[in-house]
């Protein structure tokens, strides 16, 4: 069993520069930040590595962390350019009983993480959904659709913090 | 030469008795053994992430009912210790043995549907019946506390929205007599019964290191082996003080990990669950259920993710604050959206009628799956 630090010096030490710097400001627990590119090796580093043992992906989570510049349109909604969109990964180890939290922020404008989707099996939902509502795009997985809206949504990426409703849909009208 | 032969497709549902809602399975058939399960999901999508970032905490919790409406005490519970850990408050001692006893009490009231369906999917009515009957009474403990049958609101920030009837703990105990031989009663109907274990025995065998790596947790995990329960494991509230054992899985009737054996854990956990509230029921201390609630709930800027264990699973929450009065983020880990993905692999190469026998060993509630 290892706390985070330890584990975030042991990646520190096999990948110096995929490895962002660690957040320790969070009150519970602290998250190590990682190069989108990078995600899938470290995740099988974590996953293989005897001291580690990560063989459980508990959840997988989008977040629009909303830090760009915000424009009001005519209508009074915001509407966000820049900034970033970010994958936090919970993972724990069923074995060594230990529990780490990883993320991964890409640039609004082309959100683009690897998935891992080969690492652990159950992140294929998760990255359907975090590409439903947020849009962001897990490179080589191999099933990429909508999952919880309908598939011919086109209105955009619902939990979004400027997503705007549309009129329609399929002639339905969707403000209630 | 040979026959030239084509797989067929057949869709199950969304309208269909034994999906448990509104879930759409598209099957690929190659004459009646299953090649390929494609669920579709999202009937029952209400958007309740978007609906939590527009809300106040505590107004939140009345959302979380309706995720997993079988156990919304224990989705309510969830909710609230994530807060409590981003706010960093203690609650009163009596609020803990009630939350326990109350999660408790809804998951065996869960295990109860859980099991009376997976029955009545492949034929047995009579134990529906009965077992509708004794969840029943448990309802009836839930509406003497806070008026709710299904959708309480009970547990809040920092207490309970009630405090308990007077009359709650001499009802509890009786439930609690009258409970035990029912589950007797229970095996001798449907879970020996010889129709059942063929049914179910050796169908739709999960193995263990797949279970682990398509992220399976609760009964499901616990039916292929692993002694993996939250409450133990990464344990939350006042679990630490019971003592009660973890059921897993032998293959009493046929492999470790079959559909027989995921619906066997449930019996036992019944078992489980009333130890621990009879332990609990005597133990309630004195105190002021309203006592810690926070006037005004405003956490400061963080990140927190907690998991407690649902009676379908892993019930986590991943709330981000922003340091103002509604969560900047809510994530809900769903049990039954994990438990589901792995239905797919499970089902291949078995009959058709196999596949609702495997559905409700899985035990998956449509509310949470959509959120």
């Amino acid at each position: 069993m290892k706390n985070p630090e330890e584990i975030f010096e042991l990646l520190k030490k096999e990948f110096p520069e995929a490895i962002l710097g660690i957040d320790k400001e969070a009150p519970t627990e602290p998250i190590i930040l990682i190069d989108p590119p990078q995600i899938k090796t470290i995740s099988l580093f974590l996953r293989d590595n005897p001291e580690l043992r990560f063989d459980s992906l508990m959840v997988l989570s989008g977040v629009d962390d909303a830090n760009g510049t915000k424009v009001k349109d005519e209508d009074g909604t915001d509407v966000i350019s820049g900034g970033t969109l970010s994958v936090y990964y919970h993972l724990h180890s069923v074995y060594l009983k230990h529990k780490i939290t990883l993320k991964v922020s890409t640039p609004r404008g082309n959100p683009q993480v690897e998935s891992v989707y080969n690492v652990w099996r159950t992140s294929d939902w998760h990255e359907r959904e975090a590409f439903d509502m947020y849009g962001i795009i897990f490179l080589n997985h191999p099933d990429l659709r909508r999952i919880l809206m309908p598939y011919d949504w086109n209105a955009g990426y619902p939990l979004r913090k400027d997503y705007k409703n549309p009129e329609f849909y399929q002639g339905m009208k969707v403000p209630y | 030469m040979a026959l030239k032969t084509e797989t067929m497709i057949l869709n199950m549902g969304p309208q269909h008795p034994s999906t448990h809602g509104v879930l759409r399975l598209e099957l690929e058939l190659d004459g009646e053994l299953i090649v390929n399960v494609k669920p579709h999901i999202g009937y029952l999508h209400r958007c309740f992430e978007k609906h939590a970032e527009a809300m106040s905490y505590p107004q939140v919790i009345p959302y979380t009912d309706r995720m997993d409406y079988l156990a919304s005490m224990y989705n309510n519970f969830g909710y609230v210790i994530a807060v409590e850990k981003l706010l960093g408050i203690q609650v009163p001692e009596r609020v803990e043995y009630i939350r326990v006893i109350m999660g408790e009490l809804q998951r065996i009231a869960s295990h109860l549907v859980a099991i009376g369906t997976n029955g009545l999917d492949i034929g047995a009515f009579t134990p529906f019946l009965y077992l509708f009957r004794d969840r029943e009474k448990i309802l009836s403990l839930f509406e003497m506390t806070c008026g709710a049958r299904l959708l309480y609101n009970y547990m809040w920030v920092g207490g309970l929205s009630h405090d308990i009837h007077p009359d709650f703990v001499r009802l509890t105990k009786e439930f609690i007599n009258y409970f035990r031989p029912t589950i007797t009663e229970l095996n001798n109907l449907l879970t020996f019964n010889k129709i059942f274990i063929e049914r179910t025995a050796n169908i739709g065998v999960l193995p263990l290191d797949t279970a682990i790596n398509y992220g399976v947790t609760g009964p499901s995990l616990r039916g292929s082996g692993l002694a993996f329960d939250i409450r133990k494991e990464d344990t939350y509230s006042i679990y630490d003080r019971f003592d009660f054992e973890i059921p897993v899985g032998q293959g009493l009737v046929g492999t470790v990990g079959d559909s027989w054996d995921r619906y066997y854990v449930r019996i036992l956990e019944m078992e489980q669950s009333l130890r621990i509230i009879e332990q609990a029921i005597d133990q309630i201390p004195d105190g002021d259920v309203k006592a810690a609630i926070p006037k005004r709930i405003k956490p400061p800027k963080g990140t927190v993710y907690t998991r407690v264990e649902n009676p379908r699973g892993e019930l986590g929450y991943f709330i981000i604050s922003d340091g103002n009065l509604n969560p900047f983020r809510v994530k809900v880990r769903a049990p039954s959206f994990v438990n589901l993905e792995v239905f797919g692999e499970l089902c291949k190469g078995h009959l058709v009628a196999d596949v609702i026998a495997i559905l409700g060993s899985i035990d998956i509630v449509l509310g949470e799956v959509d959120r």
